[in-house]
């Protein structure tokens, strides 16, 4: 294969001829996309990448005057090959699986109190833990619009990723990030004033 | 419910910050970011906001595991 700095990729892929150039790029893509997904993808491997290569490189093309420069050119085209490839996985894992489904099956927001201090913690400890997390359930009651529940308990106790939880809601990944991010901001504000501890003091009763 | 997910939820409640970016963004700087890191360079100091977001996204953390691995085996 040519090697090719990212003025030679963006020339050689950008010009009328760029059967070459395109035939180099697939097979870098296939090399890394086979790396990336082997502990990904159960059954054919190969067949599966060939799939994702196609994919990518109409992305890549569709995308190339948004390369900035600011990396190597092949990792920029890996990048978007990686996303669209994980993305497609994860639709693919979770095609069967509703929202509600995912909701219901944390048993919505009630818990267990006992079983949910950690018995290494000492009473005093596990007392204060009790605190925050009663004030935490009733925040998230109190204090969150009924997308911003849904949201967390799907992606944060339900493991949904993100685009799949997007996907349900109608709305896009990055928006449900920051849709969570303002929910956890609001909790954030609202339990410091419930329970007069600082972050740091709250971090440390919940230490890993 | 389990006790891992509460905490986990507690310390991510605990540890937002108002200038967190969103997935857009961080896939954005995603290969500088990769490549900082495959040249030995410390891509947290230059792009402290990006590895702000990995620690704390399961999906944008996932790509970029990937494609460091993707990375390794056509370099």
């Amino acid at each position: 294969m040519t090697e090719r700095n990212n003025e030679e990729w963006l020339r050689d892929l950008q010009s009328a001829d760029n059967d070459q150039a395109l035939e180099d790029l697939r097979v870098v893509i296939i090399r890394g996309l086979r790396a990336a997904l082997s502990t990904h993808v159960r059954g054919d491997l190969e067949t599966v990448v060939e799939d994702f290569t196609q994919e990518a490189l109409i992305r890549i093309l569709k995308h190339i005057d948004s390369f900035r420069g600011e990396s190597r050119f092949l990792t920029w085209a890996q990048k978007i090959a990686i996303n669209a490839a994980f993305t497609e996985l994860r639709r693919r894992h979770w095609q069967n699986v509703s929202l509600q489904d995912v909701i219901d099956s944390q048993d919505g927001l009630d818990f267990t109190p006992s079983f949910l201090t950690d018995p290494s913690a000492s009473p005093e400890e596990q007392t204060t833990q009790q605190d925050i997390l009663n004030t935490v359930m009733q925040l998230i009651d109190d204090e969150l619009t009924e997308r911003q529940r849904d949201a967390i308990v799907a992606v944060i106790w339900g493991g949904m990723p993100l685009e799949e939880v997007a996907r349900r809601m109608d709305t896009n990944r990055n928006a449900l990030y920051k849709l969570i991010h303002d929910a956890r901001q609001r909790l954030k504000k609202k339990l410091i004033e419930h329970i007069g501890l600082t972050p740091q003091e709250v971090m440390a009763v919940f230490a890993e | 419910m389990n006790t891992e997910k509460i905490k986990k939820l507690v310390r991510s409640i605990m540890t937002t910050t108002d200038d967190e970016i969103g997935c857009t963004e961080c896939f954005e700087h995603m290969d500088k970011f990769v490549d900082l890191h495959l040249q030995g360079v410390d891509p947290a100091q230059a792009l402290p906001l990006v590895q702000a977001h990995l620690n704390r996204c399961a999906n944008c953390h996932e790509e970029f595991e990937a494609l460091v691995t993707a990375i390794k085996a056509i370099s």
